[in-house]
């Protein structure tokens, strides 16, 4: 079955990001295929490079980039949820005059159409968050 | 984008202004309307609260986004469920919630109403129709 994964909440502050990676996880190891993550809201947090956990806990941005390292999975945050709560690229810095940017690699920032491309394309869509 | 065209239901179930999920929704579905998909609404639980009319936010100091679901008809989005049983349960009617119409090209530009009242067990009828469930 193909899938496109929406994560609506931050990573630490809410389980769900957790749920939306095991989830992700067992999915692509049982040979489903993943269209897209999608994160939104404070989701846009789970693609910061700068997160910095406390070594024997998970590290919940690394994570996600080893899943789409091995499974080339497609990891988006939103651009206006991202804009909001100051998750920059390339692109976005330039465009809007920032001195810095936090995305991690294997993460990119892109528009609400890959939301609905992604539910138009897939099997299922599932949301976590609350 | 394939000619594919599916049944999308937005869940509004929050509270306006209390957090941001309202607001961000109403952004998926403004973009989603380019989709060419069958789009509908369903406002429950403290989302009633969301097409309220008369909202004034000066005193939370908050972008009043409430005039936007106004538009949503010229985006053909025509669709609006509300929830009768949370209605009741916050005291409220159809009679305080904002006039939402929208214009019929079929039938001269009639104006016509977005806005359907429905019971919990309609909705649940309608949320098992559909093809993709959003949830905010």
């Amino acid at each position: 079955m193909k899938f496109a994964i929406q994560v609506n909440e931050g990573p630490y502050q809410h389980q769900a990001t957790d749920s939306a990676y095991l989830f992700t996880r067992a999915a692509l190891e049982k040979g489903h295929e993943i269209f897209r993550v999608f994160f939104y809201h404070d989701g846009v947090g789970n693609g910061t490079r700068l997160t910095t956990p406390p070594q024997d806990d998970r590290h919940i941005v690394n994570r996600w980039a080893d899943l789409a390292e091995k499974h080339d999975l497609d990891l988006v945050v939103c651009v206006a949820a991202a804009q909001r709560r100051g998750m920059v690229d390339d692109g976005e810095a330039e465009r809007n005059g920032k001195d810095a940017t936090n995305i991690h690699p294997k993460f990119r920032i892109s528009g609400l159409g890959q939301l609905i491309e992604a539910a138009v394309q897939s099997d299922r869509l599932v949301v976590f968050g609350d | 984008m394939a000619e594919q065209i599916k049944n999308f239901l937005y869940l509004n179930r929050r509270a306006p202004y209390g957090t941001i999920y309202a607001w961000e929704s109403l952004e998926v579905v403004l973009i989603g309307a380019a989709f060419d998909q069958k789009v509908s609404l369903a406002f429950l639980d403290d989302g009633v609260f969301q097409i309220v009319k008369g909202q004034d936010t000066k005193g939370v100091e908050m972008k009043n986004f409430s005039p936007t679901y106004s538009a949503l008809g010229d985006y053909d989005v025509n669709q609006l469920y509300v929830e009768r049983e949370s209605l009741e349960e916050r005291g409220l009617s159809i009679d305080d919630l904002m006039h939402l119409t929208w214009e019929d090209e079929d039938e001269d530009w009639a104006e016509k109403d977005s806005i359907r009242v429905v019971s919990r067990a309609e909705l649940a009828r309608i949320i098992e129709q559909q093809d993709v469930v959003f949830s905010f």
